[in-house]
């Protein structure tokens, strides 16, 4: 990666609206950097704010809460 | 459940080119090997198709796999298929876990093949780490008590009434007013097909009034609602008593009301009137004056109202055609913005209206029309100046609005509306008749105006729809639901109660004290009593904190 910083981002998405979103993207063939990791839940209700605590205490750069 | 150690088989996609095009998948494969408690892993070209599908039954039998993941395209489209083929191997399906390699990898990172790797690798471990820790469940299922309760006794109301009762279901068919009939009961002719509207009306309001299966009650007003598909208990009071009820489906069919065009293009309800106005004018076969100037989108398509009302066209051709028919003498001229004649009758009746000298003049929202004592000033588009049109008499086309009682109806059927205070349905093109929430059903103009030819098409279809509970007596449910998964941990507080929004939680007295208690059938899984339990006492299943955990340590400590 060039040396250059480059982010590790989680996304939360929820499965009905970003989830499906992110799969449109991919339908759609939209192209973005590989540098984020996507965990599903069924709905956005679920994100605990001790998970997102947890992820950047573990060295998450960035969290996406999408839902 | 004793717990046995997980073994883990990681099946990976080739997707023929849209996965293997980026993803060096044999790599993934051999990738997987590495990974806790995986034992057997395999890459297919194609998994969805029967030999794929054959190799995972294979590898759960010989050998002896107790967890599957799969890694391929989105859990949102084959995670069904994937579950049923575990489950046709003995496996409970929800001790399958999905990694979406395809739609949020290889497809949108063709630049970024060494990243799409690392990140493929990556979602690979975090599956197979949530998978390690899935527990099994079973669907669930919960009786439906045989009765359907329409809300609304109007042209949409009476045929979903009807048509439940000729399949034999017993019907309760609530109305406010006191009389049945709805928005019908008040208008003439009904467009496109120039049919009489009190015909319509009487003939479906008799059929409801002599079939054995349909309870009606006037003058009714529902005042409490409890419980889910299946099991509705609601409280109405009609006539000075109340009543409760059991239902297992509930069809909503409340309506729209008329925009009363007050302070807009000088409406006094006399000289200047609404459709609605003229329908009765028209009933009464008395137009006065020669010149008729109608208005359309009159407080529609506004930056108040933003939607079009549909129908309102097609009421002013009909009417204008009714106009002349009366009076061939007459001079109709319509002021509108766009015309909305869809479909194959409504346009035929455009023609119709056209042919019969009726004239159309467009308008610039921008610079509307202005109505003075006796004549109606537009700016023509087309001459680039504005023109007089004498008046006798002023027509303004307004919109359905929702009906006053839609927001009271949806609270308490904790259903949604739209911003207009329409009906939501739970899917625009998929579940265009549901509700969110399992067992209610929309129809008619509480859903957005329509015309009658389309409430009772709808109607139809909602009635269709609620009877399949009805029919099977009994309904299945994900188990991906919320459960209490640490009884001493809960104290019965109570804030999951008052924050669940589908009415899925209550606490209940019992000998260990005030516990929470999951109504699983109501429960969706959303989550948020999860997340909001300090004492962790409830979780999801299949998306409890391990294993969303898991799933980010996994990732981030790997």
């Amino acid at each position: 990666m060039n040396g250059e910083f480059e982010p590790m981002i989680i996304a939360f998405c929820c499965n009905w609206c970003a989830y499906a979103a992110a799969d449109l993207a991919g339908i759609s063939r939209m192209q973005y950097p590989a540098n984020i990791r996507v965990i599903r839940v069924m709905c956005l209700g679920r994100i605990n704010p001790n998970f997102i605590l947890k992820a950047f205490q573990l060295g998450a750069d960035g969290i996406l809460v999408s839902g | 459940m004793e717990k046995e150690e997980p073994r883990i088989g990681v099946f990976v996609c080739k997707c023929g080119n849209n996965i293997a095009g980026l993803l060096d998948v044999e790599a993934l494969e051999e990738y997987s090997r590495t990974l806790p408690d995986v034992v057997f892993t395999q890459w297919n070209l194609y998994i969805c198709s029967d030999a794929g599908l054959e190799e995972i039954k294979k590898g759960i039998k010989e050998q002896n796999l107790n967890r599957v993941v799969v890694a391929s395209c989105t859990p949102r489209t084959h995670e069904p298929l994937f579950r049923s083929v575990c489950a046709e191997a003995g496996l409970n399906g929800y001790l399958f876990e999905m990694v979406n390699i395809r739609d949020q990898c290889s497809w949108v990172h063709a630049g970024y093949k060494e990243d799409a790797m690392v990140k493929a690798r990556d979602l690979i471990r975090m599956g197979v780490a949530k998978a390690a820790l899935l527990e099994p469940q079973e669907i669930i299922t919960s009786n439906v008590a045989v009765r359907a309760l329409v809300v609304g006794g109007g042209i949409a109301g009476l045929t979903a009434a009807i048509s439940l009762a000729d399949r034999g279901f017993p019907v309760i068919l609530l109305e406010k007013e006191k009389e049945l009939g709805g928005m019908l009961r008040s208008l003439y002719r009904l467009a496109p097909m120039d049919m009489d509207a009190s015909e319509v009306i009487d003939k479906k309001i008799k059929e409801v009034q002599d079939n054995p299966n349909i309870d009606i009650y006037t003058g009714a007003t529902i005042d409490k609602v409890k419980g889910f598909i299946g099991k509705f208990d609601v409280t109405f009071s009609a006539n000075g008593t109340s009543k409760d009820v059991r239902l297992g489906v509930v069809i909503i069919a409340t309506g729209a009301g008329n925009l009363v065009p007050e302070g807009m293009y000088q409406y006094d309800g006399h000289k200047v009137i609404t459709q609605w106005e003229l329908e009765e004018k028209l009933k009464a076969g008395k137009i006065d004056g020669n010149n008729v100037v109608m208005i359309q989108c009159v407080g529609a398509r506004s930056a108040e109202r933003k939607y079009c009302s549909r129908i309102c066209c097609a009421i002013a051709i009909k009417n204008a055609i009714l106009i002349k028919e009366l009076n061939s003498e007459a001079k109709v001229c319509i002021l509108y913005r766009d015309i909305m004649a869809y479909g194959v009758q409504n346009e035929d009746q455009l023609r119709k209206a056209k042919e019969l000298g009726i004239r159309f003049v467009k308008y610039d929202p921008e610079r509307p029309p202005v109505v003075n004592e006796d004549k109606v000033t537009v700016f023509h588009h087309l001459m680039g100046k504005e023109i007089d049109l004498p008046q006798d008499m002023v027509v303004l086309s307004t919109p359905l609005v929702a009906s006053e009682e839609a927001e009271k109806v949806a609270s308490l059927f904790r259903v949604s509306l739209d911003e207009n205070k329409f009906f939501l349905e739970a899917h625009v093109k998929l579940r265009p008749i549901d509700c969110a929430t399992d067992g209610i059903f929309i129809c008619g103009s509480a859903h957005y105006p329509k015309d009658v030819r389309e409430s009772i098409l709808q109607a139809l279809g909602a009635a269709s729809r609620a009877s399949i509970p009805l029919s099977q007596g009994e309904v299945k449910i994900e188990p991906i639901v919320t459960s209490l998964v640490n009884k001493d941990a809960c104290r019965g507080c109570g804030l999951c109660v008052a924050l669940c929004p589908y009415n899925a939680l209550e606490i209940r007295d019992t000998d260990e004290g005030r516990k929470v208690n999951v109504i699983t059938v109501a429960c969706k899984g959303c989550g948020v009593c999860a997340a909001t339990c300090y004492r962790h006492a409830l979780s999801i299943n299949s998306f409890t904190d391990d294993q969303m955990e898991a799933q980010i340590h996994s990732f981030l400590a790997a």
